[in-house]
């Protein structure tokens, strides 16, 4: 679906960080944790291509003068890295962008009752906070988000009050236990006496380092990647990645855009 | 009064000028969901090749000013596959499917030609003989006029259905090659693939693509297209179809202009799914205001 949004807020939640709420379409609704969107980030041709955003949250809008109808919208979570995320950055209530989506697979939802481990770094923690919501009502919810600092730590408090249990590291220390947030699974992974199923977004290193505990611990896991996109509908084929059979002899690559961004984490390759 | 969009391109009939470009949509399906394809007058799916095609490793994309270098690398499911869950789809729309096509050696081209000649629900053939990114089939035939009218000949004995060639600008003289391939049997030509180009981060004193270099599309290299159009069109008598950096109606009317009797959207399809049909839309309107009967009339309308 193609469709103009209007931004009702965009507000700075940690340096670098700001989150964007935006007017949807009420098909929108029907979006599910883990898809994403593509979003024009400005008129001209430079930035040229959209921009993929995970979906954050999904709520209703109610404008406040009368007679208004509600709404459907959405939340984005975004870090600003370069052109087009500065950009965002700079947009007002009011303002309009244009949005395709919601596009890609999106998490599965797993076993009810069994523990849910969801594993964030960084702006990975926007697709888990939509999921967290959907899980928390079938299951008992825990989240481990890192960070290189405390400012990369986001929203924690919104996942408490789901009733989340949150675990902090910060590479620094500044924040939480000192290191990686993959340390303090292993340790509540080896407390657990029944299954658990994991769910991670971050930077690839922090998503190799989840698929090979998880696989160690013979436990369903779930990512969600990055790649980089152009046309977010399968059609361009430059968001690939490799799938587990991937050598440079026999190639095998996976669209992250329309198989994914979320995949089973043993079927991706994990080697490079 | 409608003004008439319809062309007849070397033996195609099409509703209008407009078509999607190779690469940029898929194999039509992709994109369904976002562009009415019976509003456009034939879409051209992904370059396909005997056998499937990998592609290149990742990262295979990155933007640039104005356009994007892409080193896909022609991934592709080839024909047995193409066939079998591809085919169905182009039978179900009312737009005609043009393949594009590539081989490592004239008789692979010619294989392909053939196999293709056979389907009923492929309208026409598109030959790349102007892939940048791989290393054989791509370069030598795209900038050797022999190689590329052996090729083309190889083709046009292969297939009977409308057969266009594509042709690479990484050339020192378009026209060259242009004539060599009209010469040798083709119906029609399409121009302009996309230009080799590079992008380095200097932060890891790398290139950015895995490829290194790759292939620049969008609206940066609309001038060089249209330019070549332009030569092509005073040199070779066989209809042109301009591509490169169209993403409006303006955009398309310049490039029938320059002599260009169809063109194609690629890149800008990326960025609005419709871009094809909406300029589709915005050329007859655009036709109706000034008065213009037939789009046809303007094709190398151009006065200089
Ligand atoms: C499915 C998906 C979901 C995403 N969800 C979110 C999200 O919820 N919040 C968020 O902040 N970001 C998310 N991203 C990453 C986001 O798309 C990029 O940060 C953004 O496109 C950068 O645009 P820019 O114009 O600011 O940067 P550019 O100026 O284009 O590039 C600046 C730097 O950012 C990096 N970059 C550019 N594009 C990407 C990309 N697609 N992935 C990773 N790094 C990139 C490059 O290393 C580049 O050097 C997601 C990406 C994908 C593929
Ligand atoms: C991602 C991508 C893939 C492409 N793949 C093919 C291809 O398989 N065969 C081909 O002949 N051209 C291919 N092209 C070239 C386009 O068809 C077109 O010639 C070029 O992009 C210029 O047009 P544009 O500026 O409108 O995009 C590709 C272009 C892009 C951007
Ligand atoms: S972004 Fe184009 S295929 Fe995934």
């Amino acid at each position: 679906m193609q469709f103009t949004s209007m931004v009702l807020s965009n507000a700075e939640v940690s340096p670098g960080y700001h989150r964007m709420r935006l007017t949807a379409p009420p098909e929108f609704a029907a979006a599910r944790a883990g898809q994403f969107v593509m979003v024009r980030v400005g008129g001209g041709i430079d930035p040229l291509l959209r921009r993929p955003f995970g979906i954050f949250d999904l709520s209703t809008h109610t404008p406040l003068h009368d007679g208004a109808v509600s709404q459907p919208c959405f939340e984005m979570l975004y870090r600003v890295v370069g052109k087009g995320t500065a950009l965002l950055s700079t947009l007002h209530a009011t303002d309009r962008l244009d949005v395709l989506g919601p596009l890609g697979t999106g998490f599965d939802l797993g076993t009810p009752g069994a523990e849910k481990l969801l594993v964030g770094g960084g702006v990975g923690l926007a697709p888990l906070y939509l999921l967290a919501r959907h899980l928390v009502q079938q299951s008992p919810v825990r989240l481990f988000a890192g960070g290189r600092t405390r400012d990369d730590i986001l929203c924690i408090t919104e996942f408490e009050r789901l009733g989340v249990e949150c675990y902090v590291a910060t590479e620094d220390g500044s924040l939480g236990e000192c290191g990686l947030v993959t340390e303090a699974l292993v340790s509540r992974l080896e407390q657990l006496e029944g299954g658990a199923e994991l769910f991670a977004c971050g930077p690839h290193p922090m998503l190799k380092a989840v698929a090979a505990i998880a696989a160690y611990h013979a436990i369903p896991c779930q990512v969600s990647l990055e790649g980089y996109m152009a046309c977010g509908v399968g059609a361009c084929l430059g968001c690939v990645t490799p799938g587990h059979g991937h050598t440079a002899e026999t190639p095998d690559y996976r669209c992250v855009c329309k198989e994914g961004p979320v995949f089973p984490a043993h079927e991706l390759g994990w080697e490079e | 009064m409608k003004p008439d969009m319809t062309v007849n391109l070397a033996g195609l009939e099409l509703r209008n000028p407009v078509m999607t470009a190779s690469g940029t949509f898929g194999y039509g399906r992709e994109f369904a969901d976002y562009v009415d394809l019976e509003k456009i007058g034939a879409f051209v799916t992904k370059g396909l090749s005997l056998k499937p095609r990998p592609g290149n490793p990742t990262p295979r994309i990155v933007e640039t000013p104005g356009g994007m270098l892409n080193a896909i690398g022609l991934q592709n499911v080839g024909i047995e596959a193409f066939i079998a869950e591809k085919v169905p789809f182009l039978a179900r729309v009312n737009t005609p499917a043009i393949v594009n096509f590539f081989g490592s050696t004239p008789e692979e081209y010619a294989e392909l030609a053939g196999r293709l000649d056979e389907i009923p629900q492929v309208a026409g053939l598109e030959v790349n003989i102007s892939c940048p990114n791989v290393k054989q089939g791509g370069i030598v035939f795209g900038t050797d006029p022999a190689c590329a009218g052996q090729v083309v000949a190889a083709c046009r004995r292969a297939t009977k259905k409308p057969l266009i060639v594509k042709l690479s600008p990484n050339v020192t003289d378009v026209v060259v090659m242009a004539q060599a391939c009209a010469d040798a049997g083709a119906d029609a030509l399409s121009l302009i693939n996309t230009l080799t180009g590079m992008a380095i981060d200097l932060k890891s004193r790398k290139p950015v693509l895995a490829n290194i270099t790759g292939g620049l599309s969008g609206p940066a290299i609309k001038p060089v297209a249209l330019r070549m159009v332009w030569q092509v069109s005073r040199a070779v008598q066989v209809p042109l179809i301009g591509i490169g950096g169209i993403t409006s109606a303006t955009d398309a009317l310049e490039f029938i202009l320059a002599g260009a009797s169809a063109v194609q959207v690629g890149t800008a399809s990326f960025i609005t799914p419709s871009a094809s049909q909406e300029i589709a839309q915005g050329m007859e309107r655009w036709l109706e205001e000034h008065g213009v009967a037939r789009v046809s009339d303007l094709v190398g309308a151009l006065e200089c």
